[in-house]
């Protein structure tokens, strides 16, 4: 990260899409030990008033930070991340599942070692995090 | 179960230490889709000046969830984590977390209300090492739809 150019705010990094699947729940429930029954069960998600299975939302806001991390080359650049949850990732029981769309922008220069980055994550058009950004550090 | 607005405030026990293996990072980041060298080769770690792979900045919600069972556990605050929601999610990293690290968790309640009719509580999980040295902080938000009447959307 030693391109000026790379850190220009307004700067858009790739865009990502991520296909989560019902496995991929399953995958992450036991990676995670979130066992939590609304992201396998379809009847405990209908009991907590949802219609369908949803993703982990730590999954979503891993799979975001991604955007993140293979543009700094180095997690530990990483100094703050934070997301609202504000729709949830329903994932149906089909070969496809959900399709997540990550998209990341530099956002600002906060001082002279560090920036934003913003993230817009949508899933199935519809934003699923508000307020995502991380701040990175840009010097070791 | 009501949510008990009297324990905010409350900081509870220090969770029994979390044992970081290198194999566990590797399935979680495997599991978030990221195939990154850095999560499961400790050379390529070493090239960024990490003494020992790094975990990916979502992990450290794994370590704090353990401890955060542990304090679901205790009565007063009355919170029903059966059918747990997110609200928000925000990590401040001293450092990564570190296959080897053996981190303490010490969890604190910061706001408990209802809202529309479900039980809101906050939270701060303080991530440390063996030596008390901070690692990460989170500050969290989670809702709980088993308060809620009849159902309704999340």
């Amino acid at each position: 990260m030693t391109d000026a150019e790379r850190i220009e705010v307004g700067t858009e990094l790739p865009v990502r899409k991520v296909t989560v699947t019902r496995g991929g729940l399953v995958r992450y429930a036991g990676a995670s030990e979130d066992f939590n029954p609304v992201h396998w069960n379809p009847r405990v998600a209908r009991e907590a008033g949802l219609p369908e299975v949803i993703a982990h939302g730590m999954l979503t806001m891993a799979i975001a930070a991604r955007t993140v991390t293979d543009w700094t080359g180095d997690p530990g650049a990483v100094v703050e991340y934070r997301t609202r949850f504000s729709r949830p990732v329903f994932v149906p029981d089909t070969a496809e599942g959900a399709s997540v769309e990550v998209r990341g922008r530099i956002a600002a220069r906060i001082d002279e070692d560090h920036i934003r980055v913003d993230l817009v994550v949508a899933a199935g058009g519809t934003r699923v995090l508000s307020e995502a950004r991380a701040i990175v550090r840009l010097t070791g | 179960m009501a949510l008990n607005p009297g324990c905010v405030g409350t900081t509870y026990p220090p969770a029994r230490p979390y044992p970081v293996e290198a194999e566990t990072i590797r399935r979680f980041a495997e599991a978030v889709g990221d195939p990154a060298p850095v999560y499961t080769d400790l050379r390529a770690a070493k090239d960024l000046g990490h003494p020992a792979v790094p975990a990916p900045p979502t992990f450290p919600f794994v370590v704090a969830m353990r401890a955060m069972d542990e304090v679901f556990s205790y009565e007063d605050i009355g919170f029903d984590p059966t059918y747990l929601i997110h609200g928000e999610q925000r990590f401040e990293y001293t450092r990564p977390v570190r296959a080897g690290d053996r981190l303490v968790t010490t969890v604190g309640i910061t706001g408990a209300k209802r809202l529309r009719g479900k039980d809101v509580l906050s939270l701060r999980a303080d991530v440390a090492d063996e030596d008390g040295e901070p690692v990460v902080a989170l500050h969290m938000t989670f809702v709980s739809l088993s308060a809620v009447e009849g159902g309704g959307s999340a």
